[in-house]
């Protein structure tokens, strides 16, 4: 199966470039203390406020603090929280989505109502008041996002669970005795997992955005831990005077979240068993 | 067998409905996540009313402490709360000493303008990009569109803002960046030149989504048989492609656009916030600082009844631009 979805996921040459330039951003930024030219948060008032430069690749922020080492750090924390919402949105958005479609009637009745009126609710709005109770801290963050982007995945898991349950082989593993549990963790997801595995893809791009936009309200994770959202709210003020220190933070933001919505688009390709291969 | 439109217009009407009376719990459900939400705040919604510096009226506090009822079990509170609720009265804002809805009321032309303007602006743009791309399929126009639609959608909304603050406004000078008007030279005309910015930044991410929809909309229509024959017929190809196809091909789309109006208000929180705009977004978020929770419950509720109301629309106007679809 994986190396079926590999084969397929080949032909997209886009999805392959994008998924690259994910694995090297990611690595990069985890290896950060290893690869920086200088420390995070070292300031160094013989150089503040410089362009562009050899030395300074990115150019140097107020406190002269080396702007590529701190994308390099903010970057650690923007996709790992990127990673955990998804995680979390994902996870519970499947695991609604498979009860409700799998057992039907009543329980899917309450879940799929509970969705509706969480789906009704404008999200970035509810996001803000919830980011507003917190101390915002990575974790934290990641949590308010996750409980915030799991609606569409559970709609899709549900529909797809709908479809599975009256396979042959879900009639057979129930014969030879599987308990409701182990027919969905065993037969029901694993056969819904190109679904789930898209809608996280494009789930941790959406997150990486949300985050973003909480910092830019001042409600996302604080300095001096450096993030791309709180980098680029510290640098509003200076966008006339010190333009590099706003560019650089968005294009890592717009660089990730575009491959990874590219990689999503094609894994949706590759995932689809009736898509034609071309 | 096609319904004629006699027929349609009771099934409409009993359709819509219908759907009305299923707004109810699904109405009554978000007020109570809502509630609890609102309840869920650090020490609750009270506690930020009297632990705040400001001075705030203790006439205030006693009414809200009142309606609320706050020594009365949490049930019973959200009993209280619907039940203004549903009359119209949304509470007294902790900040202004106001009724939240007549703050709301005040600020709600503002947002709506540019919704509006911005819906207008992402619908025209979405309609010749996607037209265009679908006629082109595979041309580097259409490669063009596809990569900018995916760059709009994967780029933060307030970056795109602060660039185009730092292009069109300080750099070159071409637009305003902030605010609604010039002060003391204000006219339809200045008012509209700072409407450009921000309407532009509301709508891109519709411009990126609606029109890659509408382009492969577009591309299954070009192939049906009536298109086939409109052009046998010997129709000219703008005809065919303006004329024919896109009643058809739009048909979908229109519904996504009227689903994604209400998520025009999501993103008017940050827009306003950006551009100054004086409206319920930017309300919102000055709310959200001063911890003025009957005002951000306020807010959240209209923005939650726009989404169940666009809804709806959504699914009449399908409804009333396909024939095909029976409400049965």
């Amino acid at each position: 199966m994986a190396r079926l979805v590999w084969r397929r996921l080949k032909r997209h040459k886009l999805a392959v470039a994008s998924m690259a330039i994910v694995c090297i951003v990611s690595l990069l930024c985890l290896a950060a203390p290893l690869v920086a030219p200088y420390d995070f948060d070292r300031i160094d008032l013989g150089s503040i406020r410089q362009p562009p430069s050899p030395e300074h690749w990115f150019g140097t922020d107020d406190l002269g603090r080396d702007l590529f080492t701190r994308i390099l750090y903010g970057g650690r924390i923007s996709i790992l929280i990127g990673l955990l919402a998804a995680l979390i949105g994902t996870g519970f958005g499947s695991l609604v989505g498979a009860l409700a479609g799998f057992y039907g009637g009543r329980v899917d009745g309450l879940l799929m109502r509970f969705t509706d009126v969480v789906y009704s609710i404008p999200t970035l709005p509810l996001l803000i008041v919830l980011a507003s109770y917190t101390q915002a801290g990575a974790l934290s963050m990641a949590v308010a996002v996750g409980v915030l982007s799991w609606m569409a995945i559970a709609r899709v898991v549900r529909g797809e669970v709908l479809k599975i349950r009256e396979m042959e082989y879900v009639e057979a593993a129930r014969s030879l005795g599987a308990t409701n549990a182990r027919i969905i963790a065993r037969h029901i997801l694993p056969n819904a997992a190109g679904p789930i595995v898209v809608g996280a893809t494009l789930a941790v791009g959406n997150a990486i955005i949300l985050e973003s936009s909480l910092s830019f309200l001042g409600l996302g994770v604080q300095p001096p831990t450096p993030t791309w959202g709180n980098m680029l709210m510290d640098a509003q003020a200076t966008m006339a005077s010190q333009p590099w220190l706003s560019i650089f933070p968005g294009l890592a933001i717009l660089l990730v979240v575009l491959s990874v919505n590219f990689l999503g688009d094609g894994l949706q390709d590759a995932l689809d068993p009736r898509a034609e291969l071309r | 067998m096609v319904p004629s439109a006699g027929e349609i217009a009771p099934a409409m009407a009993t359709y819509v409905l219908r759907r009305l009376v299923q707004m109810v719990p699904l109405m009554l459900g978000i007020t109570v996540v809502l509630f609890a939400v609102i309840q869920a705040a650090p020490g609750g919604p009270e506690a930020a009313l009297l632990e705040s510096d400001r001075f705030i009226d203790p006439a205030v506090i006693e009414a809200y402490r009142e309606r609320l009822g706050v020594d009365q079990p949490v049930p019973v509170q959200y009993a209280r709360w619907l039940g203004a609720a549903v009359r119209g009265d949304l509470g007294v804002s902790f900040s202004t000493t106001r009724p939240v809805s007549e703050m709301i009321l005040e600020r709600l032309p503002a947002t709506l303008e540019l919704m509006g303007a911005s819906f207008l602006l992402a619908a025209v743009l979405a309609f010749l990009l996607g037209v265009f791309s679908a006629r082109h399929q595979y041309s580097a126009f259409d490669h063009f569109g596809t990569g900018l639609s995916f760059v709009g959608i994967a780029m933060p909304v307030f970056w795109f803002a602060l660039i185009l603050q730092l292009v069109l406004g300080v750099w070159l000078g071409w637009l305003p960046v902030a605010g609604t008007g010039t002060i003391g030279a204000s006219s339809l005309g200045d008012h509209l030149l700072h409407l450009v910015l921000p309407a532009t930044v509301l709508s891109l991410r519709y411009v990126a989504g609606w029109s890659r929809y509408l382009r492969s909309s577009m591309l299954d229509t070009l192939r049906s048989d009536y298109v086939r024959t409109a052009r046998a017929k010997g129709l000219s190809e703008r005809v065919v492609v303006w004329g024919h196809a896109l009643r058809n091909a739009m048909i979908p789309v229109v519904s996504v656009m009227a689903l994604n109006l209400a998520g025009l208000f999501s993103g008017a929180v940050i827009t306003e916030t950006i551009f100054a705009w004086p409206g319920i977004g930017r309300m919102f978020v000055q709310a959200m600082f001063a911890r003025d929770y009957p005002l951000l419950m306020g807010i959240l509720l209209l923005g939650s009844s726009m989404v169940v109301f666009f809804n709806l629309v959504a699914d009449v106007v399908y409804g009333v631009l396909d024939p095909r679809i029976r409400y049965d």
